[in-house]
């Protein structure tokens, strides 16, 4: 939370007014939906009768009955504690996520014959290029901010150039560019490492930027005080100015790998087999598409949950460790 | 006692165009206690910042325990093991705790053991009367406790000059007379010390000389009885004028 204010009027979900507003967004909504094909419409045949020749009069109660259940469901969750709100609104949105793929009518069991397929091939690949990138893209991040920060015109210079051009081309562009144009030189590159080298360079380019601030962020008497003990640069950085910057370095750099998780799906053009590439082609043969893009879909959140997870604990750890 | 430590001849020193530091000449001696004064703006700070090179001087000379300092040394380092230095805003490791501070710069550059480093830190804590607080980390401290702790974390290096920048200056009222107490204890064994600040008591109590900065020079130098009660030059008069006058 940004800040506990003690001065607190009733939830806004409380206020009659917007009570009021949000029955009628709702049913004005549920309305133009036309619910009266469908399951709620038979839920209210004893009102509106047959709900095929209901029209508007069903379309409209059904919308209104909808709207009233929806909003007593949304004051009530306001009386809840904090926690408990979040628990219950993360429940829901998920229950309609799922209803929502649930009407797709998908068939299980062609999911059930491939997914242990696309975890072994699809997710081990994935994870193990976004791995071996995150940690290529953090050692070139690191040089990066420091050539970035010197006074050396080269250094400044290659660095700059770097992060301009990597930052300027589309990441699928790179992918391209690596793969096919390392051949025109002579060398014959595989998918994998092409892969990774894309995500290296790309990812490498934003976070050496992310770095460079998290650097530049601590005080300049850090640097007097551990320069005026005698310390060298290599050391003042690694051991003064660095575990400084972590705590503010972290966040960001969380990001960028969960986006780099999800932008490793574009290597699947250059025909790696990872989970992107599997999802594709998988269900080719049976014209099953959705049921494979639906599930590595699901896949993809799964693993950013877990890397959110990890975040937030490296997040806590340092916030505890300096006060 | 009269091995000269600190030697500034003809220094010179500019930002840009504007000048900072006007033909200062000074010696330091082994032993000697030093206090710099002078109004905001009078380079006293860049002065005593030039001494370790933390400022780089345009012309002139500074030798420090016998090295000159110039840009294209490379032993700097060196040097600065030899000079301790305490800031204004303390500049403790808030990422360390208070005995890691004070162990760092021994085991990590002159390469004592971690034992032998910790014995030390803890010997200088007492000395700042706060062994207590070694398992916390800076920002649980008081700005007294904090400075107190800067000290030690200087004195941890065995230095053969100790720098103080104002050290007082960004304390509570209440809290500059511990760090100041340190302060004249370090003096009575025999440390040798320059200090910028404001403290007059300070200075009289424990100064060998007193120097009067402004606009860059060094307009008066002279022992604390003669600086405070028989002030040469008009500026110097000024200046005590309205620092006493409350």
């Amino acid at each position: 939370m940004l800040f506990a204010d003690t001065v607190v009027g009733d939830p806004a979900v409380h206020k009659p007014k917007i009570i009021l507003i949000m029955v009628m967004v709702a049913t004005v909504l549920f309305t133009l939906f036309g619910l009266n094909d469908t399951i709620f419409g038979e839920f209210m045949r004893p009102v509106i009768g047959e709900p095929k020749e209901s029209g508007f009069f069903g379309n409209a109660s059904i919308g209104l009955v909808m709207a009233i259940i929806v909003v007593i469901n949304i004051v009530l969750i306001g009386f809840l504690p904090f926690r408990i709100q979040i628990l219950i609104v993360w429940f829901e949105l998920l229950l309609l996520f799922l209803t929502f793929f649930y009407s797709f009518g998908l068939n299980y069991q062609f999911i059930q014959s491939k997914i242990w397929f696309m975890i072994t091939q699809g997710v081990f690949t994935t994870l193990y290029i976004s791995a071996i990138s995150i940690i290529l893209a953090s050692v070139l991040a690191i040089v990066g901010a420091i050539a970035k920060l010197s006074s050396n015109g080269f250094a400044f210079a290659i660095a700059s150039f770097y992060t301009s051009f990597f930052r300027g081309l589309p990441l699928l562009m790179q992918v391209y560019l690596i793969y096919l144009g390392l051949p025109q030189l002579g060398y014959v590159i595989d998918a994998v490492p092409a892969g990774v080298m894309a995500l290296t360079l790309c990812y490498g380019a934003y976070m050496t930027e992310i770095f460079r601030a998290g650097i530049q962020s601590i005080n300049k008497g850090q640097w007097e005080a551990s320069r005026s003990m005698g310390f060298g640069f290599g050391l003042t950085m690694r051991r003064i100015i660095l575990p400084q910057a972590m705590p503010l370095i972290i966040p960001p750099t969380g990001n960028q790998f969960i986006a780099m998780l999800k932008d490793s799906s574009l290597v699947s053009v250059i025909g790696v087999w990872e989970l992107m590439f599997l999802a594709r082609t998988l269900g080719n043969k049976d014209f099953r598409h959705m049921e494979m893009l639906i599930t590595a879909a699901l896949i993809y959140w799964v693993l950013t949950v877990c890397l959110e997870l990890v975040q937030s604990r490296i997040e806590r750890h340092y916030r505890t460790a300096s006060h | 006692m009269s091995t000269p430590i600190i030697e500034m001849t003809n220094v010179n020193k500019w930002y840009g165009t504007y000048h900072a530091l006007r033909n200062i000449n000074f010696t330091v001696n082994e032993g000697d206690k030093i206090v710099v004064c002078g109004p905001s703006g009078s380079g006293k700070s860049t002065m005593i910042r030039t001494l370790n090179y933390l400022e780089a001087h345009q012309e002139g000379t500074i030798r420090v325990n016998g090295t000159d300092m110039h840009s294209k040394m490379k032993d700097v380092d060196k040097v600065r093991m030899d000079v301790g230095m305490v800031f204004q805003h303390f500049n403790l490791f808030p990422h360390l705790t208070i005995l890691q501070n004070l162990m760092a710069g021994p085991m990590w550059v002159r390469g004592i053991s971690e034992e032998e480093a910790r014995k030390t830190a803890m010997m200088y804590l007492e000395r700042v009367r706060i062994p207590e607080q070694a398992d916390k980390y800076p920002g649980q401290l008081s700005g007294g406790q904090q400075q107190r702790v800067a000290i030690a974390r200087s004195l941890c290096m065995k230095p053969k000059v100790m720098l103080f920048d104002e050290p007082t200056s960004a304390l509570d009222p209440e809290m500059v007379s511990e760090v100041l107490d340190t302060m004249v204890s370090l003096a009575k064994d025999g440390m040798t010390m320059v200090c910028v600040t404001h403290e007059m008591g300070f200075a009289k109590a424990v100064a060998d000389r007193v120097i009067f900065m402004d606009e860059g020079e060094i307009i008066e130098e002279n022992d604390p009885i003669n600086f405070f009660d028989n002030p040469q030059s008009k500026r110097t008069q000024n200046f005590l004028g309205q620092i006493l006058q409350h």
